[in-house]
């Protein structure tokens, strides 16, 4: 439970978000399945991953994602400009 | 900067694209104004707007409200003005530089613009630049040597770190990858303050993101119920098969 709720803490302070957890009842997690988010492999990263990138001016959004794409040769690639499709 | 979003973490752009925007703009005003004139209009311009989106635009041309959290003037050389705006998503910066133009008398126009914040994700030491990025997959692909490339993907959970968030035990985490909703007993902790409707996050107890969805009860609610239906699940993130599902009785 601790190493979770650290994460997502740690989660919390990213956003700048200031509230308090409530905890309703004692759980544990087997260690036989999942696994703690930074604890990825760069394969599981480029699974379920984002880059903070700093966007060079020239080229458009579209245009930068589909170079990180390429580069990193995973098959989906999305930035926030984005709306998916409903 | 552009947060971009890699393979399954796709799925929790919506909630990037649904949050609030920073931006630095310069704005070039087309004849001097006195400076009390200026920073007056741009007190009228915080808090709720009205916006018809531009003529070129991806949206119905409609008279729509926008919430300006923040406009604040940092320097000011005639004939330009530097701004920071915080504000609601879907805000044209052009055409609210455009509007306070109008409203001064003289006209402006947006010279130049730089997104510094999208939801939780901001300029800081997060940041990675293309060139640092081709650089990592260089040393990832031709070294071996994974570590900078790791330090610069970020795990996608950080994606929905701004969401109030809910933590679901192992046994519920399966059942949810098949789109079920999360039940009560199957909360193991919550964020105080959640409100009926909220957009919320679930995780499981590693820290893991399994799906997004709508609370159905207040925190207070989810406390003192035994049992019942705490959030509707909207959008599966997590991949099946991860977790086991619960074995039959």
């Amino acid at each position: 439970m601790s190493e979770g709720l650290n994460f997502l803490e740690k989660l919390d302070g990213f956003a700048g978000i200031d509230r308090r957890w409530i905890q309703i009842k004692e759980a544990e997690t087997s260690p036989n399945y999942g696994k703690h988010p930074e604890e990825r492999t760069i394969n599981e990263l480029m699974k379920l991953g984002v880059i903070n990138l700093d966007k060079p001016p020239g080229p458009t959004s579209h245009e930068v994602t589909s170079w990180i794409k390429k580069m990193l040769g995973v098959g989906k690639a999305g930035h926030a400009g984005t709306l998916e499709p409903a | 900067m552009l947060p971009v979003a890699l393979e399954n973490a796709s799925k929790m752009l919506k909630y990037l694209t649904l949050s609030t925007k920073a931006y630095i703009t310069v704005m070039q005003l087309h004849k001097k104004v006195d400076k009390g004139r200026l920073m007056e209009v741009i007190k009228e311009f915080t808090g709720r707007i009205y916006q018809k989106p531009p003529v070129r635009s991806s949206v119905k041309r409609a008279l729509r409200t926008k919430t300006i959290y923040e406009l604040e003037v940092l320097e000011i050389n005639y004939p330009c003005v530097l701004l920071k705006i915080t504000c609601e998503h879907g805000t044209y910066v052009r055409k609210l530089i455009h509007d306070i133009g109008e409203v001064l008398g003289v006209g402006a126009h947006m010279r130049e613009l730089r997104r510094v914040r999208t939801g939780p994700f901001k300029e800081d030491k997060s940041l990675v630049t293309m060139h640092q990025l081709s650089e990592a997959v260089y040393i990832y692909k031709e070294l071996n040597d994974e570590s900078t490339l790791k330090k610069y993907i970020m795990p996608g959970e950080y994606m929905v770190s701004h969401l109030p968030k809910i933590v679901a035990t192992d046994s519920a985490v399966a059942s949810i990858t098949y789109g079920a909703d999360l039940a009560i007993p199957g909360v193991v902790a919550l964020h105080e303050k959640i409100r009926k409707g909220d957009d919320v996050a679930i995780f499981t107890l590693k820290g893991e993101i399994v799906a997004t969805g709508i609370a159905q009860k207040h925190t207070e609610e989810v406390l003192e119920s035994k049992k019942g239906i705490a959030v509707k699940t909207k959008r599966v993130i997590m991949e099946r098969k991860i977790y086991p599902r619960k074995t039959r009785i």
